[in-house]
């Protein structure tokens, strides 16, 4: 049953990154494409999870935690970008 | 493992994949740039964090070691994810420009009254 759910919660996670690049192709404005990499981060931190639960090793954890503060550095950097013209002031 | 805590597993797997599922279809299938912000969250609070919670226990039960960096990037994303979703809403104020029409063409802007005469 374990084996059936987390092949389940790694197959939904694979199509919403699917439904991601789609919407990175088809996206009107800019903060629309900055959201859709956010939330492409976020779903990789949980397939990156999902794995290490499958494969039962605690290392994968580190890297969830790297790519959710790259993430979120690149968001915010990202943003302050497009609502100054500069990241560091 | 027992019985009861494979059920738990698997329920809070199930959750957290749908609730991913669900956020990145409301980002593709909202209309408003503002609407789009919303759907994200559920993915990053509720989805990865049953994903962590279900990964965490799965990994205990398994090798009998607990981590604790699991609860540490269920911290750091529901730490971060307002200030990001304020960011972007920041950056989608600044760029979202009203469309007034030109002067002269008698056509009244945005807010005001058009005049009787």
């Amino acid at each position: 049953m374990l084996t059936y759910a987390l092949t389940f919660a790694i197959a939904c996670f694979a199509l919403a990154l699917i439904l991601n690049l789609w919407r990175l192709a088809t996206a009107p404005t800019m903060p629309d494409r900055i959201l859709t990499v956010d939330t492409m981060v976020i779903n990789i931190i949980a397939l990156i999870v999902l794995y290490g639960a499958k494969a039962q090793s605690a290392v994968s954890f580190d890297a969830a935690l790297l790519l959710a503060m790259t993430g979120f550095v690149s968001t915010v950097a990202f943003c302050k970008f497009l609502l100054r013209g500069g990241i560091i002031e | 493992m027992s019985l009861g805590v494979e059920i738990l597993i698997s329920a809070l797997l199930v959750i957290g994949g749908c609730f991913g599922l669900i956020g990145s279809f409301g980002l593709l299938k909202l209309r408003g740039a503002m609407q789009r912000l919303h759907a994200p969250t559920k993915a990053t609070t509720v989805g990865v964090g049953a994903s962590l919670i279900a990964a965490a226990l799965a990994t205990y039960m398994a090798t009998g070691v607990a981590n604790w960096q699991g609860v540490l990037v269920a911290a750091f994303l529901f730490l971060t994810a307002p200030l990001s979703g304020l960011m972007l809403a920041k950056a989608h104020r600044h760029l979202d420009r009203p469309t007034v029409p030109p002067t002269g063409t008698g056509a009244p802007w945005a807010g005001e009254r058009p005049v009787k005469p």
